[in-house]
């Protein structure tokens, strides 16, 4: 599943922060603060990204550079925080 | 004020090429014109009559008809100038400033410029020595712009004045946009457009037969952090700068015609505003902007210092939409992309002043250059208290004080604050360490940039060309007289005074006058040891000192809020206007050549359906537009079918 959350991530990064430019070497663990690729808004756009598709409400707490700065954090955050389907 | 034209050299209808030159700047001096042909060379001149209304006609030539004077801009000083050359035996015919410009030239030649205290810039032509000699005030508040094109040099107040030259064409200058989507502006002397310079502030030039030779008259100087300061007591420092405030604003009353003054509702022109007051037996006009976004209008402050003053106050209204309509008009006037919208609203404001009837206008720019008004200053502190102390527990807190005024920046953690400002934190000895974030965050809107610009650009880096262009002794100042250099030698002519000041009052016809950047005054400031003029976290501490019996509490106390306007937000709507769709289609970016057509489609579409209120495509997106205005307004490309259609 983390697999699915980090390329679903992926897209939204190359999407909404790099303009399509897949030419951008995007890292797993690059820090997307210290790269340019996220500003303070961006944060807020991610957190929105978040909630929307993976149903998560954060809270203040979790908006932290240790859940979000990279894609890999990004993913284990989300993986971390989704509801396992149960049948 | 005015504008001026010129030329040396050897061509064939010096007086057509002087005609059509001067047109071009018609705006800067809708009062008069008057062109002056020598065998080697021109001058042209567009008046806006402000001193020596009757007699102050340029060109003007002194008695002997040998040395002749195209001058843009005001010597304050020129009554006591006059008044000592008179008793050295001069006689005037004028009573203008013009005149004074050209007996010290006489008695002094190009040294002259050192006695001047004013906003100028001007060309004389000296027959005797057949030399053409263009200078600039210390600070940079009046233009100036070169050329050489087929063996003549050209030169004029506006850009656009020297594109009527034949042969000589606009065309972009890939570094200096670089620098702009870096820096905020380009490094003087280059411009935008390739081939085409400016005079950088505080310089001097001669041309003649030999070819040309520039050098600074002036320097703008701090003292070495190890040396004894000049000044230790407080209240005799504020009692000085009272003194030399009060005579700046005097001498820049100085007119033949009406002075009015810009009102923000900010402290410096609120006290530029109070002294005005003072000194006029009429009743002060005042002038200001409001927005209909709270988080840029200070209408509220702008009343309560109109009502404390007792100024006859109008104001304009800029609403959501206004900035797009009249963006066109900005760039044009401008010459230059921007990153930002924040010159609209000025212009709209210098309108109003014209509409008004009144020509000059006080201003309190340049303050937080000289007093240390602006946020990167308490930044850069912070930063540097973060750096020596990283295990500190009021780290992250200090951060969240410094932008109360941001609200994207209100919703952020304090982990991600301290991360946001540690990003692109540079050693504690770097010589731009005060400017790093904003050039790191600037500078990431060059991912619009097309593979071609980039291959152009290569490894060109606008922060090492900076870093080459600081004075000797540089690191051996204060770091917060380092962060002052930055902000006053390069981002206040490059941007403030130029997109925001002359350019756009100009575009009116107005002329602005800076109390702030009286020489004197930035010369005593610089010399005030740092802690006088920031204090802990209270920016223009000294400031507020000199002048708290001047204002209401409320304006006296308040906490600095920088001058901004919509930016994006401003473009997107339903009144969207189709000029903005041409410059971004993707035929139009195409043309232009320089952005990456899919990203700029990509930041297009997601500013219209969720304005962007980040710092990086809010610059980006009016970084962009305001590129591909230049290029349609200069080259004719970049057109796009919305527009042709």
């Amino acid at each position: 599943m983390t697999q699915a959350i980090k390329e679903k991530v992926r897209t939204f990064i190359i999407e909404n922060f790099l303009f399509g430019d897949t030419s951008y070497d995007l890292a797993d663990t690059a820090s997307m603060i210290e790269n340019d690729i996220i500003d303070s808004t961006g944060v807020l756009e991610l957190v929105a990204f978040i909630e929307d598709q993976f149903g998560i409400a954060m809270a203040d707490a979790d908006i932290v550079p240790a859940n979000l700065d990279s894609l890999a954090r990004i993913s284990a955050f989300i993986a971390a925080k989704a509801v396992p389907v149960t049948a | 004020m005015c504008g001026f034209s010129g030329y040396f050299g050897s061509i064939r209808d010096g007086r057509a090429l002087l005609e059509s030159m001067t047109a071009a700047i018609a705006h800067r001096g809708p009062d008069e014109q008057g062109i002056f042909i020598a065998p080697e060379a021109g001058l042209g001149h567009v008046r806006l009559s402000i001193v020596g209304l009757g007699d102050g006609q340029q060109p003007m030539s002194d008695a002997s008809g040998e040395l002749t004077i195209a001058f843009n801009g005001e010597i304050f000083n020129y009554v006591e100038l006059r008044d000592e050359l008179r008793a050295k035996g001069r006689r005037f015919r004028t009573s203008s400033d013009t005149e004074v410009i050209l007996h010290l030239y006489d008695e002094m030649g190009e040294e002259c410029v050192s006695l001047l205290n004013g906003d100028f810039a001007f060309a004389i032509w000296d027959a005797r020595r057949r030399r053409m000699m263009l200078a600039r005030d210390r600070m940079g508040v009046r233009p100036l712009f070169y050329t050489a094109y087929g063996g003549t040099f050209y030169f004029a107040s506006e850009v656009k004045a020297l594109l009527q030259v034949p042969g000589v064409s606009a065309e972009i200058d890939p570094i200096a946009l670089d620098q702009i989507f870096t820096l905020w502006a380009p490094i003087a002397p280059r411009t935008p457009f390739r081939n085409i310079l400016e005079l950088e502030p505080a310089h001097l030039m001669t041309v003649d037969q030999h070819g040309v030779t520039t050098r600074p008259y002036w320097q703008l100087q701090y003292p070495d952090r190890d040396q004894p300061p000049v000044y230790v007591d407080e209240g005799s420092a504020a009692e000085e700068l009272r003194a030399l405030l009060t005579d700046a604003t005097r001498i820049r009353m100085r007119a033949d015609v009406p002075v009015g003054a810009y009102l923000s509702g900010g402290l410096d022109s609120s006290i530029v505003s109070a002294l005005a007051a003072g000194m006029t037996p009429q009743r002060l006009r005042t002038f200001s902007v409001t927005f209909d976004s709270a988080e840029h209008d200070e209408s509220a402050f702008q009343l309560e210092m109109a009502a404390a003053l007792g100024t006859q106050h109008s104001a304009i209204a800029c609403r959501t939409g206004d900035i797009a309509k009249s963006f066109p008009d900005v760039i044009r006037f401008t010459e230059r992309p921007i990153i930002r919208t924040a010159p609209a609203p000025l212009y709209q404001l210098s309108g109003l002043v014209r509409e008004a009837g009144l020509k000059v206008v006080l201003t309190g720019e340049g303050a937080d250059e000289v007093f240390a008004g602006y946020d990167i200053f308490k930044e850069a502190r912070v930063r540097r208290f973060c750096g020596r102390q990283p295990g500190s527990h009021i780290r992250p807190h200090l951060f969240r004080k410094l932008y109360p005024y941001l609200p994207g920046l209100k919703q952020q953690s304090p982990e991600y604050l301290a991360a946001f400002f540690g990003a692109g934190d540079a050693p504690l000895d770097d010589l731009l360490f005060s400017h790093r974030p904003r050039l790191k965050g600037t500078a990431a809107t060059k991912l619009f940039f097309s593979g071609d610009l980039r291959a152009q650009l290569k490894d060109y880096d606008a922060a090492d060309e900076l870093i080459g262009r600081l004075p000797q002794d540089f690191g051996r100042w204060h770091p917060l007289h380092q962060a002052q250099y930055l902000e006053s030698r390069f981002l206040l002519p490059g941007y403030i005074l130029s997109s925001q000041g002359d350019r756009m009052a100009m575009a009116h016809g107005i002329e602005g006058r800076f109390p702030f950047l009286d020489h004197r005054l930035v010369e005593f400031a610089a010399k005030l040891p740092p802690e006088m003029k920031l204090k802990g976290l209270t920016e223009k501490h000294i400031l507020r000192e000199a002048t708290k019996d001047l204002l209401p509490a409320v304006i006296g106390k308040r906490v600095k809020q920088p001058y901004r306007a919509p930016d994006s937000h401003s473009f997107s709507g339903p009144g969207e206007l189709d000029y903005v769709r041409g410059a971004l289609s993707e035929d139009a970016v195409a043309e232009g050549g320089l952005f990456n057509v899919r990203a700029v489609t990509k930041l297009y579409e997601k500013c219209r359906a969720r304005p962007a209120s980040g710092f990086r495509d809010n610059a980006a997106f009016v970084g962009i537009l305001s590129t591909q205005l230049w290029l349609q307004t200069f080259t004719g490309a970049g057109i796009g079918k919305a527009e042709a259609a």
